[in-house]
């Protein structure tokens, strides 16, 4: 069994189903990319496995363990083991970038304010922004806004990190100070399920790459084998379309 | 018109004419500032039972929409009539200024969750979702991270409204309420010229109204201020 079990995953906006029989493993260390067009339901499914949308069926098992998404105490030790990082309006707009980062490990994790400042800093540090401790968001390019996202994500010390379109809402310009961040988590070994649509990027860090569309899995495999030999017609076609447009 | 107020003056203003005058304008201040108040809490209970995160309870929510809905469309002074009419169906020997703040707090409730309820949607739903994501729970999310947010759309039309609301008490007037509009008319009945009643009492409004703007202003700043910690230097 995968480190990261989902199994026949279904989810549904009121009567609109938007995911439907999901079924993928993610071992430990690895980084897997969610691509496909938009309204694919690659975004959803990050928001099905952290709790924002509870499924309709089917089964997510982090290591070995059930998660029951009606359970309270089960879905807060899920949301305990993944951290997400959304596309934008991420930060919290009232509070600096330090305290971005350490208001849930404080108040959620009950850790000490002196340990989880010290970590937090190291933290921004490590992600380019050591001068910018006490700048609000709004203060702040987008790329470095998701640069504290990313810092905040790892201060709750997760087991697997969601990136959720981190690079869309960026400048093109801001997107590689972004992208260098996550090279180096994926040099670090830590897990990751990434929705992205900078393919280059994705070939580069990841090592498995599943295809959605239509709220279904329609391919999954290596990157190499996703983007130079697609099997199925949708892939094709799409994979086609990204190339022409390079 | 001068010599008019200058031969009133010394009798008006008389011991037991500013003692009731006096007495009034407690009253009135009382009326507005305490019926904002209780309007307020009232009204951000309303606000929070109407809102689907923080309360996922449907009868909460559809009694707080039709409370609203309802209350914030009736005037002043039915709603006014109503209480007054309530209380003696009841049978409850309530004072008149029992009735008269029961009526501003009952209005003040509902366009207080109006406003409250606007502040909320004013924060991004992806501030919700962030904080749920991080498994902080519905009070710290509302306390630590939507209200800071929401005070700047909260507070400007709140002052606003209590501002409306002690201006709203001189129909309590109408039930007999002893408030400065009742003291006008009254001593304007005992032969006093309206130029002096009224233009007493006008003073004594503004005198409570002005100072609401500035308080409504201070606090807006003082809870919407940045704190800035002082940038400690990063240890190597």
């Amino acid at each position: 069994m995968s480190y990261l079990a989902i199994d026949g995953l279904s989810a549904a906006y009121g009567r609109q189903p938007v995911l439907t029989d999901v079924t993928l493993g993610v071992e430990k260390g690895e980084v897997v990319s969610l691509i496909g067009p938009s309204g694919s339901g690659k975004s959803t499914l990050l928001r099905v496995l952290v709790g924002l949308l509870a499924p309709a069926a089917g089964s997510v098992a982090i290591g070995g363990e059930q998660v029951d998404y009606r359970d309270r105490r089960s879905l807060r030790a899920a949301r305990d083991r993944f951290a997400i990082v959304f596309q934008q309006y991420n930060l919290f707009q009232n509070m600096t970038a330090l305290r971005n980062v350490t208001i849930a490990p404080t108040i959620v994790k009950k850790r000490t304010q002196t340990e989880v400042e010290a970590e937090a800093r190291a933290l921004l540090v490590k992600v380019g922004l050591g001068e910018k401790f006490t700048s609000y968001p709004d203060e702040l390019s987008g790329g470095q806004q998701q640069r504290v996202a990313i810092a905040r994500a790892l201060a709750l010390r997760p087991d697997i990190l969601l990136l959720d379109e981190i690079t869309s809402a960026l400048d093109p310009e801001l997107v590689n100070e972004v992208l260098d961040t996550i090279r180096l988590l994926a040099q670090d070994g830590m897990t990751m399920i990434i929705v992205s649509h900078e393919m280059a990027f994705v070939r580069e860090v990841a090592s498995k790459v599943v295809f959605m569309d239509q709220g279904r899995i329609i391919e999954t495999g290596p990157p190499a084998r996703i983007f130079d030999a697609p099997e199925t017609p949708r892939l094709k076609e799409f994979t086609a379309k990204i190339l022409r447009h390079r | 018109m001068w010599s008019t107020l200058r031969d009133e003056a010394p009798r008006f203003f008389g011991y037991y004419n500013l003692l009731f005058i006096g007495e009034a304008f407690l009253h009135t201040l009382a009326l507005s500032y305490l019926g904002a108040l209780l309007g307020f809490v009232i009204g951000f209970a309303l606000a929070l039972f109407r809102h689907p995160r923080l309360f996922p309870i449907l009868p909460l929510r559809l009694f707080a929409i039709a409370y609203v809905e309802v209350f914030r469309r009736i005037p002043f002074l039915v709603k006014l009539m109503c209480v007054f009419f309530a209380f003696q169906i009841a049978g409850w020997r309530g004072s008149m200024f029992t009735v008269a703040l029961t009526t501003v707090v009952l209005s003040a409730a509902a366009f207080a969750a109006e406003i409250v309820r606007g502040g909320f949607d004013a924060v991004h739903r992806a501030q919700w979702d962030a904080a749920e994501a991080m498994n902080m729970g519905r009070a710290d999310t509302l306390w630590r991270v939507v209200l800071p947010q929401s005070w700047p759309v909260i507070l400007p039309p709140a002052f606003g409204y209590t501002i409306g609301f002690v201006k709203s008490t001189s129909i309590a007037s109408q039930i007999g309420v002893l408030e400065l509009t009742y003291v006008a008319k009254v001593l304007n009945t005992r032969g006093f010229s309206a130029l002096i009643c009224f233009g007493t009492i006008l003073l004594l409004y503004f005198a409570i109204c002005w100072p609401t703007k500035l308080l409504g202003e201070r606090i807006e700043r003082r809870l919407t201020t940045r704190v800035r910690p002082v940038a400690e230097p990063m240890m190597a």
